[in-house]
């Protein structure tokens, strides 16, 4: 479970979080929506340590988050697939070593044999033809890209998966592989998923429940059929614009 | 007046505050780094390839530039030289200015363009695409799979270098004096060897050991911190050579200061 409270977090004089009370369940899909810049990314950092709150309390697995020790805090992480919104690739290192770097056991990680043989699964979990582990990630197109980067992050076999943005910059077609890819990683590794998102068709499409960030702070949590029924003014405007647009409705 | 020495106040406290600032976050890069050396199997093999990419890849100029500095220097003395003093001395200072100084510091100068810009470049290009944060996230150490490579492959090929650049150096000018002067090869070797001492070769390399720190370890941390995109890569790789530049002359200066008046 993954639990956030009253976290709040400013850069300068801009404040970024200003009180998160957010919550997982176990075994749950969460889209984390709204609009750019509102701090989405930033409170996906909060949760894998990246960033630390200047208060408030991050607890996942009954761990306080920001009062891990460096050595706990890098055991912690290898519990968590992280996938990044332009997909971070090594650029020096081909996909098998890009993937490989998942391995969280470094036994497993030293032997090739296994390496070969879970790389070449995470790949094909992914939908993505086996001869891409020999290629450069300047060689491979964006969706390519976003994928092995999802491929990375369950190469460890986490428990939770983190999702920053992971249709942004794709079309139509490849936002929708990689929506059906987060509720198939879902159902099939029994992941506990967070995915932030301003695509709200994806997010109605793949998530069990949506929460909407706004000025800082979560406007509203629930599930989809909350979200439609909700008359909170920050919702509807954001919903709005989808509302209209016929493949939503679809 | 009021409003200028405001701004005054304000430029002094904000450098204070930058560099006290600095001060913490190298110290933390360099406990970082220190903690990431017992991740031998991580950093071995990354500092094999490093050592050899900078290695192999830096000699040629080094000899090349190292060669014209010692060529420089035999003509220069060359040029005032009069009848009074002994040709073998040209031997003497030909050895003594490429090892004692122009070795070290023009190998350190010229690698701090080379590889320290190109280390500021890849770790800063690497931190604004989220690569760095993504080795954080698999939780793997950046200072073991990251900076300890590049820091400990400066640490041996930059004082190698720096030889091979004292050989060239004495070479060029042991060719070129005998162009200008009438020395003969027994002069030369002779003069050479009359005021060199062993210590000037330890000297010489126990430099080059503080340049390389003040190359890698400048370039990585500034790399490492790299911040807002393509404008911060090149804001930062600047930062790196010209911070590691400076602070190779004001080691230079120091460490002729404190060891060369022991001995």
């Amino acid at each position: 479970m993954i639990e956030l409270r009253d976290v709040r977090k400013r850069f300068g004089k801009q404040v970024v979080l200003d009180g998160v009370n957010f919550t997982v369940q176990d075994g749950e899909t969460v889209a984390l929506l709204g609009p750019s810049g509102t701090g989405k990314s930033v409170l996906l950092k909060h949760i894998i340590g990246l960033i630390k709150p200047d208060s408030g309390t991050i607890i996942v697995d009954g761990k306080d988050v920001s009062h891990l020790k460096r050595k706990e805090l890098a055991e912690f992480r290898q519990t968590i697939g992280y996938v990044f919104q332009n997909g971070a690739l090594f650029d020096s290192m081909d996909v098998l070593e890009n993937v490989r770097l998942g391995i969280v056991d470094e036994d497993k990680y030293e032997d090739m044999d296994y390496v070969r043989g879970r790389v070449a699964e995470c790949i094909r979990l992914v939908n993505l033809p086996a001869d891409v582990v020999e290629k450069y990630p300047a060689q491979l197109s964006g969706g390519m890209r976003k994928r092995v980067g999802i491929a990375r992050a369950i190469a460890g076999s986490p428990k939770y998966l983190l999702y920053d943005e992971p249709t942004s910059g794709l079309d139509p077609v490849n936002a929708d592989i990689i929506d059906s890819l987060v509720q198939r990683l879902a159902q099939e590794l029994h992941v506990t998923s967070v995915m932030v998102t301003h695509d709200v068709r994806g997010a109605f499409r793949v998530a069990d429940r949506l929460a909407l960030l706004s000025d800082g702070k979560i406007v509203m949590q629930g599930t989809p059929k909350e979200f439609l029924a909700s008359d909170n003014p920050k919702v509807r405007e954001f919903l709005e614009r989808d509302f209209d647009n016929p493949q939503f409705a679809a | 007046m009021a409003t200028r020495t405001l701004d005054l106040r304000v430029i002094a406290g904000r450098a204070v505050l930058d560099g006290t600032s600095h001060v913490g976050r190298l110290s933390y890069f360099v406990l970082e780094m220190v903690r990431g050396l017992s991740e031998v199997r991580i950093w071995w093999p990354r500092m094999l390839e490093e050592a050899w990419n900078i290695g192999v890849g830096s000699l040629f100029i080094v000899l090349l530039i190292s060669a014209f500095a010692g060529a420089v220097t035999a003509l220069q003395t060359g040029y005032q030289f009069t009848g009074s003093i002994p040709y073998y001395v040209v031997g003497t200072l030909v050895v003594s200015s490429i090892i004692l100084e122009l070795g070290p510091v023009l190998t350190a100068l010229i690698l701090a363009g080379r590889i320290g810009a190109r280390y500021a470049a890849e770790l800063g290009t690497m931190r604004v695409t989220e690569q760095i944060d993504a080795l954080e996230s698999l939780g793997r150490s950046p200072a073991s799979h990251l900076v300890i490579p590049r820091v400990v492959a400066g640490f041996l090929m930059i004082p190698a270098l720096t030889i091979f650049a004292n050989l060239s150096g004495v070479v060029a000018g042991w060719l070129s004096v005998k162009a200008v002067l009438p020395v003969t090869n027994a002069d030369f070797i002779y003069g050479a060897q009359y005021y060199y001492r062993t210590f000037d070769a330890y000297y010489s390399v126990i430099k080059a050991f503080f340049f390389a720190g003040a190359i890698t370890v400048i370039s990585c941390y500034m790399g490492f911190n790299t911040q807002q995109g393509a404008e911060g890569v090149g804001k930062s790789t600047t930062t790196a050579v010209v911070t590691s530049s400076v602070l190779i002359l004001v080691l230079d200066t120091v460490l002729t200061r404190l060891l060369l008046n022991q001995h």
